[in-house]
């Protein structure tokens, strides 16, 4: 797979987050599309063909449209986002992300008043995708991949449709030709090679809620008070450099530290119940 | 007298082969993790490793004993200890690997973590059962403790049971693996129904 440069304006970086090395971006992958265990979707995504892509965002908007694979990347002005990543797993990442605001997106196409969430779906390509082809591969989740926003959460600055990573497009295991990236919530909220974007009225089911109401909510945002069942999410592994002994467990941040961004959206919720 | 000595031979052979067969992948994983040479995070590489690999050196013990019945290969009967050492070893690694590279010596955060989840919880027992096999399997205590040793270490049965639910509960979504080594450890159980059934027919006596 061949990946290509971007023009893109540069992310002043002013918190001075420390990237996480690429080779590590671009080799820890949870894609289960192209196999469950972190270093499979690196070995077996190489050959997967993103161009010709078609990404149709319509539902209940007024404008729908279809994008190929060039307006990805020419469609809107590219900018730079370092974000932190974090995922359900309590590990986590920094990684410099290429893209555009998925508002800017969605107000293209207009969304109507019975716009209230919005349903992103993954390729459904078995011959392309071994994990969807073979459940054990696949780790026995229900494919196609689907994730959702609330309107306002898609709508928020932060959320970005990102089309590159590390000043280039993104490699296949990080869900190339264009992912979602949504910094505030666990990391598979975040869906890779979107297919479909979709305005609807009730709020979706999605693929991990699906399989464990109780483990994954629909909301997922980072929250350290609230454990999964399993492990603590009130601390992480924070992968830089370094290998086994690297001391690299930090305090989990309350909406993974971009709570001054988004913390009002959910104002008055319960964050206990709604996780 | 012959017999004997190429019967001693034998043992001394499938002992040495275990030895490597255990102890080189363990050299190796760590000679790769040391080094950062084993992925992203190679962290839960090391404890996923050490994990299944305490689980397959327990099934592998469990067979030894049906094997020789099998084949009247009585003379392989002394390397369950062996393999059963090295699944407490592997065993070992695989919690200090979660102490001290998961958690990173955040001794609350460890104890926490045994209380309050309860698949780690189960592994727990699982392992400090196997701590007191290994403890015991030294000769002098196996001969002073007579036949409370036998009884002690049928507990083997109950660990591979609780090794299994750890595995299974342990999972994130793909549940293939873990059902696998559910039904080889109810296989291996299964050659031991008459033990087992009696053994739960005299605690239920017991009381």
């Amino acid at each position: 797979f061949k990946t290509t440069p971007l023009k893109y304006t540069p992310d002043t970086n002013p918190d001075k987050l420390i990237l996480t090395p690429e080779s590590k971006v671009i080799s820890h992958n949870n894609f289960y599309e192209f196999g469950a265990q972190k270093q499979q979707p690196q070995e077996l995504a190489q050959n997967f063909n993103v161009n010709p892509w078609q990404l149709t965002i319509g539902g209940a908007c007024d404008k729908p449209i279809t994008l190929d694979y060039h307006d990805l990347t020419s469609m809107f002005p590219l900018k730079e986002r370092i974000y932190r990543l974090r995922c359900v797993e309590a590990w986590s990442m920094v990684i410099p992300w290429i893209g555009f605001s998925l508002a800017d997106l969605l107000k293209k196409v207009a969304p109507n008043a019975s716009a209230k969430y919005v349903l992103f779906e993954t390729l459904d390509d078995p011959e392309q995708m071994p994990g969807q082809a073979n459940r054990r591969l696949g780790g026995g989740i229900a494919y196609p991949y689907v994730e959702g926003l609330r309107l306002d959460e898609a709508m928020n600055p932060l959320t970005l449709m990102s089309v590159g990573l590390y000043g280039k497009t993104l490699p296949p295991q990080n869900g190339a030709p264009i992912r979602l990236v949504v910094p505030w919530k666990y990391g598979f909220k975040s869906i890779k090679s979107i297919v479909s974007i979709t305005l609807v009225s009730q709020q979706p089911q999605t693929t991990w809620h699906k399989l464990a109401p109780k483990e994954y909510g629909f909301y997922a945002n980072v929250n350290p008070e609230h454990d999964h069942p399993r492990w603590s999410q009130a601390s992480e592994r924070h992968i830089t450099t370094g290998g086994l002994f690297a001391r690299n467990r930090i305090k989990t941040l309350a909406f993974n530290g971009y709570g001054e961004q988004v913390a009002h959206l959910y104002k008055g919720m319960n964050l206990r119940q709604f996780f | 007298m012959k017999r004997k000595i190429a019967t001693a031979n034998k043992v001394l052979m499938l002992k040495v082969v275990i030895h490597l067969a255990a102890f080189l992948p363990l050299f190796n994983l760590y000679t790769l993790a040391f080094n950062d040479l084993l992925g992203a995070d190679p962290v839960q590489r090391v404890i996923h490793f050490t994990g299944i690999g305490a689980f397959n050196l327990l099934l592998l013990t469990l067979t030894v004993s049906p094997l020789a019945k099998k084949f009247k290969q009585g003379y392989i009967l002394p390397v369950r200890r062996l393999l059963g050492l090295y699944a407490f070893s592997y065993a070992f690694m695989h919690i200090l690997n979660f102490l001290a590279f998961d958690l990173q010596f955040a001794w609350s955060l460890f104890f926490n973590e045994i209380i309050k989840r309860p698949y780690i919880t189960v592994g727990m027992i699982a392992f400090v059962l196997l701590a007191a096999l290994a403890i015991t399997s030294v000769n002098r205590l196996k001969r002073k403790m007579g036949k409370s040793w036998q009884s002690l270490h049928n507990f083997s049965y109950l660990i591979t049971v609780l090794v299994a639910i750890h595995f299974y509960w342990s999972v994130k979504s793909e549940l293939i693996s873990p059902l696998f080594y559910f039904i080889l450890t109810l296989i291996l159980l299964a050659f031991r129904y008459k033990k087992i059934k009696a053994l739960l027919l005299s605690i239920v006596k017991k009381k």
